[in-house]
């Protein structure tokens, strides 16, 4: 896998989602700069946007982020009332990404759901929507975007994409549009998915719960041990020139994936592969790719990870799955769960008041 | 120990930057810079062993002296 990740003469991402159609927008730029670039253009539209993503970037995030978790704790204890049933699918890990994406772009955060409804058409069921009110279109809605920009400046990240340059020239609209919806595509599931299965698995096991309690410093180790047992996302490459792999024949325009989530459970490069071990030391997961094309939100994704974990923890330190109710994990390549029940065994108030 | 990194590998995954701020900062675009030459100082053997082990693309090496 990795050696197919490195090998980007023969496999090119202008394919990164398995479907029956192939793209339309041809190498090296593809539909979504970067992720759908090959070089030489990839590295162009990737240096564009890396400072925007750089840890030193995404950490002054962290408190809006934070406090997007609280409210959305607050809200779904709320909800629970005297009741002890929660869904934190859709009561928490949901919200997480769009709410933060939503302020990065400088838009409303009720605007979220709508990221929602767009990247499903192409993520959960490719080239299977028929026609689309026009105004209900991603492309649609982000023109419009880009426009009230234009006329209202703002420093987000918008703002920051209309002031690159490409060739002394301003970005054009559709790759800013392009950009922005890799955004939403590659940062909202993905990220969902992450805090989901996390939650999910602390769900399931009591002594990893009160060890994140007891001891925020393993959080960081706890992290990446998530992303590596759980890691929510595969992507594919589609076949560039006819190749031979781990003995296989490839042909040209064949799709291949890129497991991810099965690389990280390796035997021969993790011990205790099959085990989430939280505190893991040595832990060189492909959560989020290898090579040139390692998520651009990495350092974001991973904040918003320990950010929902840490406040979920605080405020439901125990909690556990509901028996004889259904988990619903995602279908397609990006993998974490869609409906998630649980059982809130005790929680804390704000104030840190047991109840 | 000797620590080494080599900047043609490295994708800018930030994990030896989370796990050893002390050996390494990160540029505008998210690659590490190591902070040290050469030798790493005794009471950081462990951090750099950690930013070694956790490195995705194999761009941090460590030897004995």
């Amino acid at each position: 896998m990795a050696r197919i990740a490195h090998d980007t003469t023969h496999f090119s991402s202008n394919g990164v989602i398995v479907s029956d159609f192939k793209p339309g927008i041809p190498p090296p730029v593809g539909f979504a700069p970067p992720i759908t670039s090959d070089p030489p253009f990839h590295e162009v539209a990737r240096r564009l946007l890396l400072p925007a993503f750089s840890p030193k970037a995404i950490r002054p995030l962290e408190g809006s982020t934070r406090a997007l978790c609280r409210g959305l704790l607050d809200g779904m204890l709320a909800e629970a009332g005297r009741g002890d049933i929660v869904d934190a699918a859709t009561a928490y890990s949901q919200h997480i990404p769009v709410g933060v994406i939503a302020h990065m772009l400088g838009v409303p955060p009720e605007d979220g759901d709508r990221f929602r409804t767009f990247i499903h058409r192409i993520l959960e069921k490719p080239g299977q929507i028929g026609p689309t009110d026009t105004e209900d279109t991603m492309v649609f809605y982000l023109d419009k975007v880009i426009e009230d920009h234009r006329r209202e400046p703002r420093d987000d990240l918008i703002g920051y994409l209309l002031g690159l340059e490409l060739d002394g020239e301003p970005l054009s609209d559709s790759h800013i549009i392009g950009t922005v919806a890799l955004l939403l595509i590659a940062g909202i599931d993905t990220t969902w998915s992450a805090i989901g299965a996390s939650i999910w698995h602390l769900a399931q096991n009591p002594e990893h719960r009160q060890r994140l309690v007891d001891d925020p410093d393993v959080m960081p180790f706890a992290v990446e041990e998530m992303l590596r047992a759980y890691a929510p996302v595969t992507m594919a490459r589609i076949v560039a020139e006819d190749v031979e792999i781990g003995g296989e024949q490839l042909a040209k325009d064949d799709w291949v994936l890129l497991p991810f989530p099965a690389a990280n459970r390796d035997p021969e490069f993790f011990d205790r592969a099959d085990e989430v071990v939280i505190d893991r030391e040595r832990n060189r997961h492909s959560a989020f790719g290898l090579g040139i094309h390692r998520c651009l939100g990495s350092n974001l994704a991973r904040m918003e990870l320990r950010v929902a974990l840490e406040e979920w923890v605080r405020r439901v330190p125990d909690f556990e799955l509901v028996p004889d109710t259904t988990v619903r994990w995602s279908t397609g390549q990006v993998r974490g769960p869609r409906e998630l029940p649980l059982r809130l065994l005790r929680t804390v108030a704000p104030t840190g008041v047991a109840t | 120990m000797r620590i080494a990194y080599d900047r043609a590998a490295c994708q800018g995954h930030n994990r030896c930057y989370l796990l050893a701020p002390e050996l390494f900062d990160v540029d505008d675009e998210g690659y590490a810079i190591l902070l040290v030459t050469g030798e790493v100082p005794p009471e950081l053997d462990d951090k750099a062993q950690l930013a070694v082990d956790n490195c995705p693309e194999y761009a941090i090496e460590l030897r004995e002296v």
